[in-house]
This record gives structure tokens, sequence and C-alpha cells, in this order.
């Protein structure tokens, strides 16, 4: 298991919950990997699952993983492939029984092993934590949880790699956990496989960028990517990234050969610096990791090595990921047209917000952009010339009040004919109203949530 | 010494945390990079996006990649899903700021001209999907 020379392979296949249905196939089928991560959470999904499994109680997880892994599951047996995922969401046994039977369904039965990881979701224990002198206070604001404790929808610990290798280790083939960290989903496979220990900084924090240039999927294979964007290959096949890591934590970024898209340093850069804070003070669960001490050098087509990462003793803390019900919010559109369409759009927004005046309603906030001027850089473009070809008015508000909100859904179609001139585009109807999951992010000591992990290893 | 736009020199990708945008710009030459040090000061970055961004700019050096990291605080209508904003996750941040009016000798503006933005030329492959 520890041998020094040999290289394990982590493919990406998911980047986030509705990506590329295909890509975790492709992973598996065009080339030879060891472990298929897919990420499927962000910091909302949590609270839309809980919504789902409120409804349902056999619901609360990603859905596309199970028919998923009925296709897959064959292969990955056959080729040694093992899955980890943080699919579980805030149902995490729910997904896992659901896995289980579509291994049956996929010929698997008593040739596969499931790992299950639970112990992360906080929201059964919420008030017993309070009670122990867990603040839980916002991370950002300060604000005690007690202003929101009434509307919590969920509540989850950001668990890392422990787990996860606990799993792999009972042997698991496929191991589903709830709100893991989307970079121990890569970096757990690799602690089990090089027998890294906890305090080996260094190489964990290796792992670690290891994860987060796999956790967004193609972001770091010519996805989204600014680089002559227009000359990147096939991206109709992009090829999703595997990283092939050595003992020594260095690893090399690449994909299937024969797949579309690009590994470069500056695609792989690009991913690197997504959703990043203080780069030398990349909080973990398990190690604190130093992005400024990441070398980048490009080895051959599609191929980019990272060494030299350097990365430091873990906190006392866990993050946690609370959600709460922060009120009520709609979004509607019409199109507007030469000439003065600009004009014309936000004459239309005036009589709007003044017809809600006058039936008394007030919002949080009511806010209107020019889709086709201004609704991505804002003030930065300056004022709309007058020969606009057309524009597209988006207004939106916010609202405790579910009744206001209801109504403004139903001032946006008037508009057609009691509005300035030339407007269209209103095929799809009252827009929705949507409830708002609002985020808070907290910290709780480690001691609270990890003697509370439980993994469990069973037959398919 | 020229005025161009910060995309001719760098590249860059922007993401959320909160009601906080991130924005990292990348050097594509690393001959370049200390002219992004040196102009893309976090004041200078504060009062090129004006009421766009309601707090504090913070930056980060990671000379290691030639680029820079700007936290942007109170930049996406208080983010997630309660921003109202058609960015609200601060995607499109990163153009915002290579919008970015950087100045620079004759010769550097010469050599990056036209650097980062489909060519004139350039037209989308025309087949059986187009």
């Amino acid at each position: 298991m520890n041998s020094t020379d040999r290289t394990v392979r982590v493919a990406s296949g998911q980047g986030f919950w509705g990506d590329d249905l295909e890509a975790p196939v492709r992973q598996v089928e065009r080339g030879p990997i060891d472990y298929l991560m897919l990420d499927y959470l962000a910091e909302v999904t949590m609270s839309i699952m809980q919504k789902q499994r409120s409804r349902d109680p056999s619901a609360g997880y990603a859905r596309d993983f199970v028919p998923l892994m009925e296709r897959i599951f064959p292969a990955c047996v056959e080729k040694g492939v093992r899955v980890v995922t943080n699919a579980g969401g805030v149902n995490p046994e729910g997904c896992a029984e659901a896995l289980v039977e579509a291994g049956r369904a996929a010929g698997v039965a008593g040739k596969a092993k499931v790992g299950l990881v639970t112990g992360d979701d906080l929201m059964d224990r919420l008030d017993e934590l309070l009670e122990q002198g867990h603040e839980l206070n916002n991370m950002e604001t300060g604000a005690p949880l007690s202003e929101i404790r009434d509307q919590v929808q969920s509540a989850n610990a950001y668990i890392g790699a422990t787990p996860i290798v606990k799993a792999l280790q009972k042997g698991a083939d496929v191991v589903v956990t709830g709100r893991s960290t989307d970079t121990a989903l890569t970096y757990g496979p690799l602690m089990h496989e090089f027998g890294w220990a906890p305090d080996d900084w260094d190489r964990i924090a290796a792992g670690v960028i290891a994860g987060h240039i796999n956790e967004c999927g193609a972001q770091c294979t010519g996805g989204n990517c600014m680089i002559d964007w227009w000359t990147i290959p096939h991206m109709a096949d992009l090829g999703f990234p595997i990283v092939e890591v050595s003992s020594d934590g260095s690893f090399v970024v690449t994909k299937h050969d024969g797949t579309g898209g690009r590994v470069t340093r500056a695609s792989v850069s690009e991913q690197i610096l997504y959703e990043m804070g203080d780069p030398t003070d990349y909080i973990t669960p398990d190690v604190i990791a130093d992005f400024t001490t990441i070398q980048l050098d490009e080895v051959g087509p599609d191929r980019v090595r990272v060494h030299g990462v350097k990365g430091g003793p873990d906190t006392d803390f866990l993050k946690v990921s609370i959600a709460y019900s922060g009120g009520w919010k709609a979004t509607g559109t019409l199109t507007y047209s030469w000439p003065d369409a600009a004009a014309k759009a936000r004459g239309a927004a005036r009589i709007l917000r003044e017809r809600l005046d006058r039936l008394g309603f007030e919002f949080d906030e009511v806010r209107t952009e020019l889709v086709g001027w201004d609704s991505t850089h804002g003030a930065l473009v300056g004022p709309p010339p007058a020969d606009l070809p057309e524009v597209q008015l988006r207004i939106g508000v916010r609202s405790d009040d579910r009744e206001a909100v209801e109504r403004f859904t139903r001032e946006i179609a008037p508009l057609v004919l009691t509005g300035p001139p030339s407007v269209t585009g209103f095929a799809g109807g009252r827009p929705r109203v949507q409830e708002i999951m609002a985020y808070w992010p907290a910290l709780i000591r480690k001691e609270a949530v990890q003697p509370h992990l439980v993994v469990e290893v069973k037959d398919v | 010494m020229k005025r161009i736009q910060l995309v001719h020199l760098a590249h860059a990708r922007s993401g959320d945390k909160g009601d906080t945008a991130n924005v990292g710009v990348i050097a594509y030459d690393a001959a370049h990079y200390p002219l992004l040090v040196e102009q893309l000061t976090p004041e200078r970055v504060k009062k090129h996006f004006g009421p766009m961004v309601k707090g504090d700019v913070e930056r980060f050096e990671l000379p290691n990649l030639n680029a820079l990291n700007f936290l942007l605080h109170g930049a996406l209508g208080g983010g997630g899903t309660m921003s109202l904003m058609n960015d609200a996750q601060g995607k499109v941040f990163s153009t915002a700021l290579l919008r970015m009016e950087m100045e620079v000798p004759d010769e550097v503006a010469k050599a990056v001209a036209g650097r980062g933005l489909v060519p004139a030329d350039w037209e989308p492959e025309v087949g059986e999907y187009v």
C-alpha cells in the first residue's frame, strides 16, 4: 500500500448538483482511474435538500447520483474504481439505501460494499449545543444564533477526511457522506492510499490543493476558462480533471486522452483562485493550506505538475453551515425594443413601483437592472445610449411578507398594456415566488461533532 | 506611456463567499505581474467599482502564480439566495475588474494589443449545429 513510486488517480465527475450527467460515465469508461469523486454540495444546496426532505422523508440527497451509479456500478466494480461522494446531503442514510438497491439492480450484489458516514447533521442537536455553550454566532457579522433560531432549516458541520478514510479502510467501494468538505472527497482517498499521518501537514495540504482543483469539475480543464476560450478544442466532449498523485503529495493535473478541453498552467491557475480568501490561510478540518507555496509546471500536453505545497496544523474548530428561512423574493422580466429601449424599461419600472406603493406593500429591497446593458457591470458602463436595439428589464423584490411578493408577480403582465410601448417577452408567464434560504456560517469546537461521526459499511 | 484596459494584461476568475465576491487576477505574462502589483492597489480597485462594492476591498499577492486575489466585501446584494442581482454569485465580477485602465510603457501596449479578446477575423465554426 505504501510504495513510494506509484501514483493514485482521483478523477472528478461532478462539480455541483446539476453538472454534466455524462462526465462521470466518461471518467470511468475513457481511461484508467482509481477513484471517482462526485461533489454535489454548495452553500445553498443543503437547505434545498432539507426543504425536499420536509415534504418527503425519503428525499434530501442528490437524486441524480442513484441512477448514475446504476449505470456505472458494474464498470466501477470490474475496473476497481472506488467512488467517494457527498451526494448524501441531509439524508445520507436514504441515499445509501437507494444506492444499495441501485447496485442490486445493476447486478453487483455481493460484489461491492457501500460505506455511509453520518453525524454531520446538527439540526436535532441545535438546542442542546446552544445550552452547552456553543454559541454558533455568525462568522461574518458576529450576531448570535438566537436572532434566527426559529427560522433555522438545516445545520451541518463541514467534516473532513477521517471518516472517509475509515470507510475505505473497512473496504467500502462507494463512500456516501453528508456535508463533507468538497476537498476531502479527493484527499481522503489519498490519505488512505498513502497512509499519510494526520500531522503530515505538507502532504495533506497538497491533497487539499488537488481537491480544490478537482472540486469544480471542468473549470480547470477549459470550462469557463478565459484564456483564448475560442480556441479550446471540442468543448462538446469536455474532459473532466484527473489528479495523478505521488506519495510525496506532488501531482499532475490532466484529463483522459481524446477528450476535449485544455489543461494548462493558466487554466489550473484560474481554478486555484476560484472562491479564494486569504491564500496563506485556506482552512480545512484537517490542515491549513498555503496557496502561495503552489508551484506549477507544464510537463506535457494537457499535463500540469503541482508541487512545493506547504501546510500547517489544523484549528480546533469545524465550520457549520446553517440555512434559515429569510423571507420571499421574485424576479420578473420584460423586453423593450428600439427606439429608446432603456428609457421605456426604466419608465416601466417606475410605474410598477408606484403601483405597489399605492397598494401599500412594503419591500426590504426592490432592484432594477437592464439585461443587455448594466446587469453585470453596473455603474461601470455609464448611462445607456438612446439607440440601444433592445433591453430586458429585470426587476426583483424581497420581503418577509409573502403576500407582497405574490402581488408583485401579478403586476408585471399588466405593464404590457398599461405601460410604455414596444414591449414583449412575457411568454414565460408570471414570475415564481421563491422562499429565501439564507446562509449563516458559524464555527463549532471539534469535540462537539467528531465523537458523533459514525461510519458503517454494508454489502450491496 | 499608454493607457490600456487590464483585459489585455490579465485573465481572471471570480466567485462568492456569502456577500463577498472574490476576483483572482492572473498576468498573462510574468513580466507584467509587477505592473499589476503596482497599479491594482486595493484603493484603486475600490474606486473602480464605486457603488458596486459597499464594503472594503482586500488584496492578497500570489507571486507564485503571477496573481492577485481581491475580496470585494458587500458586493453581492446580501449574497446567496438573498440577493436580487442577476450576478448574485459574482461570477462575472472578474470581467468588471478587467475593464480597469492601466498605464503601461508604449512597447507593452503594442505587444499586448488585442490580447484577451476574440480576434476581429474570428468566426464561429459553421457546421451541422450552427
